[in-house]
């Protein structure tokens, strides 16, 4: 029992016994066995392997942990699903009582001397199980009205019932609208930077002006595309051009500067051309500028496509759904659309990212900690 | 001096590029007028009328520049007995129609007022968010390991269509006018708040916390003068971000409900084709944005130079 007042957490342990008792004797509701018996043996056991784990070698710790986090699951599925409608208090120390154990785990995973890899993913997925977990039993607990906040449960069975939809509005807003004018915009930002680096004076006068123009409003321009494209995707892609020209245009001259005086002579002394240093030396030395750019750059599209719908757009794609249903009040539809749009924006982001890792391996930001 | 020559030189050529992309732009317009009147356009009047469309599909630099002062506080926005009193303008009469463009709703000055209200409420309540989290996040290991990866994930995510939903969701709940705005400003300008500012109190290097510890410092202390004044180059860096983010979001908010604020400007102005509405109301949000930028800026030259960390 010595596990019980040391180590990370132990005010959070105290608390969550505290919990679990409050959740077995405070009165429960007259109608219904909630919380039922297996959510309060299920939390029973998970503090248990709490006081136990800081006591137990490392590889031992590993698998009481994941015991614990599987008991915390059986009593948050439990409590999550398992309700009545008339909710006591005995079931609301129990919710306490898991969110606190919640906590309690990533403090256990956070302390484990090995970390990174899976174990890194550990402690943010279990927060962000929580989350869903305390958003789902609120929403259901009390019964929060549908047109406020749907339940978690409700958003993914709607991304399944309503998946063709979803398809056809990211094909329009992402495959149209964000992409061909990512491609435009930074292809075109790239070549110019090639130009604008040939002349300093050029670059002098245009760098300025395209730091001030990266930090205004400019998703304001859409209205004005919207009148000359038309409400099809042209319209969306000319605005994540004017998005993303002017953050890839300073990223890739800053870049292109990144070189030192000594490397430069040296390919001097080779007698090489410049598309010749341009290829051997300052691109790949510009990489990292470059895809800090376009990993920027990644997210001011999806924004600016999705923004730019509100302005007017065929009757689909991501911005023009949102902003329809929104005015409908089917808010399961809303959050679909938004689930999506995250998980689009992060994969475009990390499929950047993991490029970035293969193309700048030698860059001291990407080489092991 | 060898700055500011290279900079005017481009804002000219963009200017003049401006200028040469307005005749094309409008000029299909003028020959169909003149095909339908049967008369013949000569280039030079053709190219004269494109600068001064009443609603052109791209307004000329002046026409935007009059448009700006005619819905600040010009005729269009101050009124008729406003504008019979103080004509002739003299400087009296000017602070006159300023003071009368704060109040009317056909001002560009009121509506920036609503957008900016509403933005530096949500950047105030959003930065302050973002700051105790970060040290919650520099001081607690567990919110470290569990928080910190979505506050990242955060930023690769379009977070602004959000937007929509809360205003919508909050007015039926009869919360409105500006505290949904600000709510979105302040979301928007948090994690970038978060994100920087945990880096900005993990500078400190492993020399200087040992130096504190040699002086036996509190963790108090240890926070107050090393990790706080290290974190300020920081914090000014993604206030900067923030700022122009909560403006951003607080205009995108304004478009669902039509209270008011640059963004109705915007769309009401594509609904009607007033494309010279449409401009005004972007280049004065263009100068709010730059406006609190600069001002965010200056601060921070001021407190750096005072912290002796003059970049």
């Amino acid at each position: 029992m010595n596990g019980l007042m040391q180590g990370q957490g132990a005010w959070i342990r105290l608390g969550f016994g505290a919990a679990v008792l409050a959740a077995c004797w405070l009165p429960r509701a007259a109608g219904g066995a909630e919380p039922g018996v297996l959510t309060l043996v299920a939390l029973t056991v998970a503090l248990a392997l709490s006081v136990l784990v800081p006591g137990v070698a490392l590889a031992g710790r590993a698998v009481l942990l994941l015991a614990m986090g599987g008991a915390l699951g059986v009593a948050g599925v439990g409590l999550a699903f398992g309700q009545t409608g008339a909710e006591a208090q005995g079931f609301w120390a129990a919710a306490i009582a898991l969110w606190l154990g919640a906590w309690l785990l990533v403090a256990l995973v956070a302390d484990l001397p090995r970390r990174g890899g899976v174990w890194g993913l550990i402690a943010p997925l279990v927060f962000g199980a929580t989350i869903l977990w305390a958003w789902e039993t609120v929403v259901r607990a009390l019964d929060v009205p549908r047109v406020i906040l749907p339940a978690p449960s409700e958003i993914a069975a709607r991304l399944a019932t309503s998946s063709e939809t979803l398809w056809i509005d990211m094909l329009q807003t992402f495959g149209r609208g964000a992409l061909a004018g990512y491609a435009i915009g930074c292809g075109s930002a790239f070549l110019f930077a090639l130009v604008v680096d040939r002349y300093p004076f050029l670059k002098r006068g245009l760098l300025p002006v395209g730091n001030f123009l990266a930090a205004l409003p400019i998703i304001g321009t859409a209205p004005i595309f919207v009148m000359w494209f038309g409400f099809d995707w042209p319209s969306k892609a000319a605005v994540v051009v004017a998005m993303v020209f002017f953050p890839m245009l300073v990223n890739t001259v800053q870049g292109l500067t990144a070189t030192e005086a000594m490397q430069r002579d040296l390919m001097h002394t080779y007698s090489a051309s410049w598309g010749q240093t341009l290829i051997r030396l300052r691109l790949p030395a510009a990489m990292p500028f470059i895809f800090n750019g376009l990993k920027i750059c990644a997210t001011l599209a999806l924004i600016g496509a999705i923004v730019a719908e509100f302005f007017g757009s065929p009757t689909y794609g991501m911005g023009f759904r949102i902003s329809t249903e929104v005015g409908r009040l089917s808010l399961d539809m809303v959050w679909a659309e938004i689930a999506v749009a995250a998980a689009l924006g992060s994969a475009f982001y990390g499929v950047w990212a993991l490029l970035e890792r293969q193309v700048t391996f030698w860059h001291p930001s990407q080489r092991g900690r | 001096m060898s700055r500011s020559l290279p900079v005017l030189t481009v804002t000219a050529v963009l200017i003049a590029l401006w200028y040469l992309a307005v005749i094309p732009m409008n000029a299909t317009w003028e020959y169909d007028q003149a095909r339908r009147a049967g008369t013949e356009l000569p280039f030079t009047e053709m190219v004269a009328r494109t600068m001064a469309q009443e609603r052109p599909v791209l307004p000329a630099p002046h026409q935007v520049v009059i448009g700006l002062y005619q819905q600040t506080v010009g005729c269009d926005a101050v009124g008729r007995r406003m504008c019979r009193e103080t004509t002739p303008l003299t400087v009296q009469g000017f602070g006159q129609r300023v003071v009368a463009a704060f109040t009317s709703n056909r001002s560009l000055v009121y509506h920036a007022g609503v957008t900016l209200s509403a933005t530096m409420l949500g950047f105030l309540i959003g930065t302050g968010g973002g700051i105790l989290l970060a040290i919650g996040i520099v001081y607690n290991r567990a919110m470290d390991a569990s928080v910190m990866p979505w506050a990242i994930a955060s930023q690769t995510i379009p977070i602004i269509a959000l937007a929509p939903m809360i205003i919508v969701v909050l007015n039926s709940v009869g919360i409105s006018g500006l505290v949904p705005k600000a709510i979105i400003a302040a979301y928007l300008s948090f994690f970038p708040v978060v994100v920087g500012m945990v880096k900005g109190l993990r500078s400190p290097d492993a020399m200087q916390m040992d130096q504190m510890k040699t002086w036996s410092a509190t963790g108090a202390q240890v926070f107050a003068r090393l990790r706080l004044p290290m974190s300020m180059p920081y914090l000014f860096a993604s206030l900067k971000v923030g700022i122009a983010a909560a403006l951003v979001g607080t205009i995108v908010g304004e478009l669902p409900v039509q209270e008011g604020g640059l963004g109705v400007r915007l769309l009401s102005g594509s609904y009607y084709g007033q494309t010279i509405q449409i401009w005004a109301a972007l280049f004065a949000a263009a100068i709010l944005a730059a406006g609190l930028v600069g001002i965010v800026g200056l601060i921070e030259r001021r407190v750096l130079a005072r912290m002796g960390m003059k970049r």
